[in-house]
């Protein structure tokens, strides 16, 4: 008697455990074939960004009568929060509509892994061949084929300046190489000024090394460097090493406590004259409220215009690809890029867009976008995978604290050797 | 049938968090075994097995020597971290324990730390440990300043040397009231007839600590070595919060996370299962020990 009253207690507790357990795995089938929602997975949640985002909804409302938009924004992290819930849905097999990636390189992974369709006959059919420049093109294209439609673009090798400060050093004129620029930057310091170069930690240190070494490689060469076609213990890159390095002098010693905000509150201050950063920087100064701002493509880039791009994709096993092809056909579209790029501050990738539309900094990286080379930035994904772009940033946090000059180049050398595409 | 009958409700009772167990802890660190001697550097999945050479690769071939730099700070941050805490906790115990005025509000003051999650108090440490000095201080740097004590201003975490030992700094403040808390347990856990027995022998306080109470700490000494021990080498939400993912603060936990971002799912593999084994060579001697303790009394 005994042993029965233990064991229905016993059979009763556990399978009350285990109706709780299939109550809470009951699933939530809301897409399934026929589904008119689009669910549109970015880090985007809110500022400019947001804004570009709601822009591009409304465009898409109108364009794409009878679907409907879902927000599925992971905000946080610079996206990184986004990327690792993004892998996690995409091994599962439950991949959104569509996705926001950096177009070029970092897209490998998902082309790789076969997480991606080809879309190369839609780009034919919306004409994006033509509206897009032929460099934008030979960099998104990969074996023949094209997976994502760029929202917008960004530049990287942009110098921003207080004009104040350089007013006081008695800098006129942007400075057209690298030994302009050091003495620029020697005359800021003789005012007083004990780090003119404003920087960031690890990603912003590549990004002006990346700046280095368009200008001592040219277009090309630098290109080749993410290729494969460019040695990274070319004579050229020990040199931008040792550029860097004086470059590096100039800048505040806390560098790595900072993010690019914070430098770039260094530069509003007056408490430092420069500071290299994507143009993003421009909708950002403007949204604080500081007018007084210079801008200038780093010092021997040229015509050069090292490009980043958001871009978006139709991923594998879709719910709704019909409502997803409709969405990166409103994301490519004239009226789409308009929605978009004049609200988030960047430029389209368009090159038939009306500069009127733009604000001031926009018209000018417009005219450079239809006229300069594109190069791609590794910093931001358009010229490295994401694996590379992390031991790339690792390398230069090395060299911050290091200063190994040697170590930087055998290390980078290592990187490309392992990560570049044979 | 009997025997089965004996134990048979009590196993049955026990088999949902048995099972839960068996998949969620023992079948993931199996899965992360068998996915860290494959070659799963991507998302591609994996074209096969390759033995150790992830491990190996880790300590001969990792660029710029990524994944020891990542164990020298973590080194230091636990030697610094540990020291720290015991010393602060023994002896907040220690004072209290002599029976101070307001103990029950000295022991909330030190406790209350430990009831804020490491982010949080990590942004915060991250202002205070500003590293900018002279007239552009901030935070614990601009507080020294202003006491005239600049000689003292730090780089704190930013010292390529011994940045982790500034970063061990907030992880103390918070832990060394749970080390307090558990000494001032074993304190009272002494019964007051041995120090009664020590007084009639004419020991001296000093005596008396160093040979009846002390020895008595040990196994609470041993138990909150362990805790922080194993918390610290699995650090992560601190540092995030304090310095960002970098290679100047980088621990196996962070180097871990990093590499998992760039879908190296073999390599990330790797570093879990060298930590788990770090933190087992601590823990497995401490759990055999207890339980022969267990046995004997």
């Amino acid at each position: 008697m005994r042993f029965t009253r233990r064991a229905a207690v016993a059979a009763v507790g556990v399978a009350a455990l285990l109706t709780a357990g299939a109550c809470g795995s009951s699933d939530d089938n809301g897409g399934g074939s026929g589904s008119t929602k689009v669910e549109v997975f970015t880090w985007w949640a809110d500022g400019g960004e947001k804004a570009g985002l709601d822009g591009l909804v409304k465009q898409f409302g109108t364009d794409c009568a009878g679907q409907t938009f879902e927000n599925g924004a992971v905000a946080g992290g610079a996206g990184a929060n986004a990327k690792s819930v993004l892998a996690s849905r995409l091994q599962q097999g439950t991949p959104p509509d569509t996705f926001q990636a950096h177009a070029g390189a970092e897209l490998l992974d998902y082309i790789n892994a076969g997480q991606v369709e080809d879309i190369s006959a839609d780009y034919d059919t919306w004409g994006l061949k033509q509206a897009f420049p032929q460099g934008l093109i030979d960099n998104l294209t990969v074996e023949g084929k094209i997976y994502s439609v760029p929202a917008n673009i960004h530049r990287a090798n942009v110098v921003w300046s207080n004009k104040k400060v350089l007013a006081d050093a008695g800098i006129t004129k942007d400075p057209a190489d690298l030994a302009a620029f050091l003495a620029d930057l020697d005359k800021v310091k003789a005012k007083g000024i004990k780090a003119p170069l404003a920087i960031g930690k690890d990603w912003t240190q590549l990004m002006l090394f990346e700046s280095v070494l368009i200008t001592n490689l040219g277009a090309d060469k630098f290109t080749g460097l993410w290729t494969g076609a460019t040695d990274w213990n070319d004579a050229a890159v020990t040199k931008s090493i040792a550029d860097f390095t004086q470059l590096l002098t100039y800048t505040n010693s806390d560098r790595d406590a900072l993010d690019w905000t914070d430098a770039e509150k260094l530069v509003m201050d007056g408490k430092a004259a420069y500071q290299l950063m994507g143009d993003w920087e421009a909708a950002d100064l403007d949204a604080k409220g500081f007018k007084d701002y210079g801008y200038f493509t780093f010092p021997g880039n040229g015509e050069t215009f090292q490009w980043l791009a958001d871009s978006f994709v139709l991923p594998k096993g879709a719910n709704n690809p019909e409502g997803t092809k409709c969405w990166l056909k409103t994301v490519g579209s004239a009226a789409g890029q308009k929605a978009f790029n004049t609200t988030k501050g960047s430029i389209p990738a368009r090159t038939d867009a009306a500069p009127a539309d733009y604000p001031k900094y926009q018209q000018a990286a417009m005219a450079d976008w239809k006229s300069a080379k594109p190069v791609p930035s590794c910093a931001h994904g358009s010229a490295c995978s994401q694996g590379w772009q992390g031991a790339a940033n690792s390398a230069l946090g090395a060299f911050s604290t290091k200063q190994d000059a040697a170590g930087l180049q055998k290390a980078l050398a290592t990187a490309a050797s392992q990560f570049v595409k044979k | 049938m009997r025997r089965l009958r004996h134990w048979g409700p009590g196993l049955l009772l026990l088999s949902p968090s048995l099972i839960l167990l068996a998949v969620f802890v023992y079948g993931l660190i199996a899965w992360t075994t068998k996915v860290s001697v494959s070659d799963e550097h991507n998302a591609l999945g994996s074209k096969g097995f390759v033995g150790l050479e992830n491990y190996t690769r880790l300590f001969t071939d990792d660029i710029n020597d990524r994944f020891t730099h990542s164990l020298k700070n973590l080194l230091l941050f636990t030697v610094v971290f540990l020291v720290g805490a015991m010393f602060f906790g023994l002896l907040w115990a220690f004072i209290l324990e002599r029976g101070i005025r307001a103990e029950g509000f000295f022991r909330t003051v030190y406790l209350f730390p430990m009831a804020v999650s490491f982010v949080a108090s990590g942004v915060v440490w991250r202002w205070l440990m500003n590293p900018n000095q002279g007239e552009n201080a901030g935070g614990l740097n601009a507080v020294l300043g202003g006491l005239g004590l600049d000689f003292a201003q730090s780089t704190w975490w930013t010292n390529p040397t011994w940045g982790m030992a500034s970063m061990a700094i907030p992880a103390i403040w918070q832990l060394a009231g749970y080390v307090m808390a558990l000494f001032l347990a074993g304190f009272r856990g002494i019964p007051a007839e041995l120090r009664e027995a020590a007084a009639m022998d004419g020991a001296s306080t000093y005596r008396l600590y160093r040979n009846v109470i002390f020895p008595q700490l040990t196994p609470v000494a041993l138990s909150a070595l362990i805790i922080l021990g194993h918390m610290s080498m699995k650090m992560f939400d601190l540092i995030m919060s304090v310095s960002g993912p970098q290679w100047l603060t980088e621990v196996p936990a962070i180097y871990v996370w990093q590499t998992l971002l760039t879908s190296d799912y073999a390599k990330a593999a790797a570093i879990s299962i060298i930590l788990l084994l770090l933190v087992a060579v601590v823990i497995v001697p401490y759990l055999i020990y207890t339980n022969r303790q267990e046995k004997t009394s």
